[in-house]
């Protein structure tokens, strides 16, 4: 099998604040393939925004740092490379957009100037040219009059067309791999499924690795190949789309999974996973989840889960339970009189 | 019932008509009806012209003594009448704007140069380069303004360009903090990090996007401070540490009059007069220039 396109091992990120040192990611190892669609979820603070600040060398400077680990792109390993050669990777082979089309784009320039700028930072092409371009990605993003839009301010648009501005600038230099940073979470509903379509429609056609980071399970059904699921700094659960909506194998993935609300249920209350994520750093020993977990037994408070095969393809979660052997997290016995 | 069947797709005409506007055209849009600040715009205006047009408007030398006509009332003659020297008033207040314009203008310019490449520095670094620069803001703002400009032209000897480096080094910590903040709270916008995700580097960071968008305050405190800069230049010119005679700057001309001032009260009104209408102007135009570029400030 061929190298993948991005491989991280034991990325160990920390933030360093007035209370000391904050494990945000704390041994994370994935890849990504060409042209493949990862989906990482998690909730706020699981570490997916700092794992992809870190593949980008854009942590904050002086608070954030990556103390352990390698980021492999490529074949060259981004936690070693110069601040000089992060910044030809950016833009032009690892490309970002973020969550609030709204503020990405500075609202005193064109939009024409800011995708010029874009193209022209990466691309030794003349200013006619980039502008040809970039008119050329915005109809390849599905915006219209995209002559038109070059003259436009981004308070003229709408919160759709402004990320897909976003993405017509991170397509730019036609990157190896995008990092889409909750892309939909600021944007209508109706939006979303539009912004989706553009971007599994652009993987398809240009090969574009994406990685998507969302905490919305909806998200990753639509788009994704595969599937991380991370918690308080850890990859919990990983697998295929199917593997993981099918047969959850750790209990917080069950646990997501099942609070979407589900339109032909008659459920009168949504299921949410009781307690909270706990701060990082904070669990000294066994599982992080155990506190919050109904299957929770005496291995998990005493011993660190590791990633187990379920025998699956590809298929791994961080949970003792699926050294036993059975199918998915829903048809186990509930050990409710080991919860302390 | 044909306009419901219209698709979102294609939008009434009225919003593809929308004209582009940029924020510094809708600003001025608002400038425009503003008619308390166009009323300082044409009285700073006015200045301007009468600085440019001196040679041609006023009717004598400036330095030109007749001393057989010292201290005459206004007449049809001398407008404003004369000094003590038989100079004429109204010719000295007409070059007057001259000096005061120049060194209001250069001085706030050399603050708002010196004061943004600290303040983006500061701001835009942080850490122990930001410590640096702003306790050193902190220790200028420590001392009453004119008290350093006064001690700034003693150690450089009394001449109006010594005046205007003093007033443009006293007004540096103003533009600094104020950039400073700016950048700080720019530096957190997504535009910011999104210019950094396509790989642009620092310097084009700070001078094509934090720059820019710092402009707006920096031209309302500039209005502002050519305001204060021109008061400060006829202090320090009162004080004999500015223009030297026989150069008319205001406050000179005000403290050559002060001996006479009831004898000919006429001395001192014109130059006085004329700081008076200047000064109002900058201001009138800068709170004009503050409610246009900067609408949430205004209450």
């Amino acid at each position: 099998m061929e190298a993948p396109l991005l491989e991280v091992r034991g990325l160990r990120t920390s933030f360093f604040t007035d209370d000391g040192e904050i494990p945000a990611v704390d041994g994370v190892d994935f890849s990504a393939r060409e042209g493949e669609v990862l989906g990482i979820v998690g909730e706020s603070g699981c570490g997916k925004s700092v794992t992809s600040l870190s593949i980008m060398g854009l942590l904050p400077k002086g608070i954030g740092k990556v103390v352990g680990g390698e980021i492999w792109f490529k074949g060259e390993n981004l936690v070693e490379a110069s601040e000089r050669r992060m910044k030809q990777i950016r833009g032009n082979e690892i490309a970002m957009i973020f969550q609030e089309p709204m503020t990405s784009l500075n609202p005193l320039f064109t939009i024409g100037d800011q995708l010029v700028e874009a193209i022209r930072l990466h691309t030794k092409i003349r200013k006619k040219e980039a502008r040809a371009r970039a008119a050329e990605m915005l109809k390849l993003v599905g915006l219209p009059r995209a002559e038109q839009m070059l003259d436009e301010y981004p308070h003229q648009l709408s919160g759709g067309m402004r990320q897909r501005v976003m993405i017509a600038m991170a397509m730019a230099c036609q990157p190896a791999l995008l990092i889409a940073d909750e892309p939909t979470t600021a944007l209508d509903v109706t939006i979303q499924a539009q912004i989706l379509a553009l971007m599994k429609e652009l993987n398809r056609t240009f090969g574009t690795a994406i990685m998507m980071i969302t905490h919305d399970l909806g998200v990753v059904a639509e788009i994704c190949d595969r599937v991380i699921v991370m918690y308080a700094g850890q990859i919990v659960e990983e697998g295929s789309v199917q593997a993981i909506f099918r047969r959850p194998q750790h209990p917080y993935t069950a646990g997501l999974i099942r609070s979407i609300p589900d339109i032909r249920g008659k459920k009168e209350r949504l299921y949410s996973i009781p307690g909270q994520v706990p701060k990082p750093g904070s669990v000294r020993c066994g599982c992080r989840f155990a506190e919050r977990c109904e299957y929770v037994f005496d291995r998990c408070r005493q011993e660190d889960p590791q990633l187990y095969e379920t025998g699956e393809q590809g298929h791994r979660t961080r949970c003792f339970l699926a050294l036993e052997k059975g199918g998915g997290v829903d048809e186990r016995p509930v050990a409710r009189s080991e919860r302390a | 019932m044909a306009e419901l069947a219209r698709t979102p797709a294609t939008p009434p005409t009225a919003i593809e008509e929308e004209r582009t506007v940029s924020l510094w055209g809708e600003a001025w849009q608002r400038f425009r009806k503003n008619k308390i600040a166009l009323v300082g715009t044409g009285i700073v205006l006015f200045f301007i012209m009468i600085a440019i047009l001196a040679p041609w408007l006023a009717p004598y030398d400036y330095k030109e003594q007749q001393l057989a006509e010292r201290l005459q009332p206004p007449s049809s003659e001398h407008w404003f009448g004369t000094d003590d020297f038989g100079r004429d008033i109204f010719s000295r207040v007409i070059y007057g704007a001259r000096i005061s314009l120049w060194v209001g203008f250069f001085s706030v310019l050399g603050s708002i140069v010196v004061g943004s490449l600290l303040g983006i520095i500061a701001g835009y670094y942080g850490r122990w380069i930001d410590g640096v620069i702003s306790r050193l803001f902190d220790i200028m703002l420590a001392f009453p303004s004119i008290l350093l400009a006064i001690g700034i032209v003693a150690v450089l000897g009394p001449s109006l360009q010594n005046a205007l480096i003093a007033i443009a080094v006293i007004n540096v910590p103003n533009f600094g903090r104020l950039i400073r903040s700016r950048v700080l709270s720019i530096k957190q916008e997504e535009y910011i990090m999104a210019a950094k995700a396509i790989g642009m580097s620092d310097w084009r960071i700070l001078f094509h996007h934090i720059l820019p968008n710092s402009l707006a305050p920096i031209i309302v405190q500039g209005t502002l401070a050519i305001a204060t800069a021109i008061i400060e230049a006829a202090a320090l010119g009162f004080l004999g540490l500015g223009a030297q005679p026989p150069n008319p700057e205001w406050g000179k001309m005000l403290s050559d009059a002060k001996d006479f001032l009831t004898q000919a009260p006429w001395t001192m009104i014109f130059p006085g007069l004329a700081i008076m209408l200047t000064v109002l102007g900058f201001n009138l135009m800068g709170d004009g220039l503050r409610d246009a570029l900067d609408p949430r400030m205004k209450s």
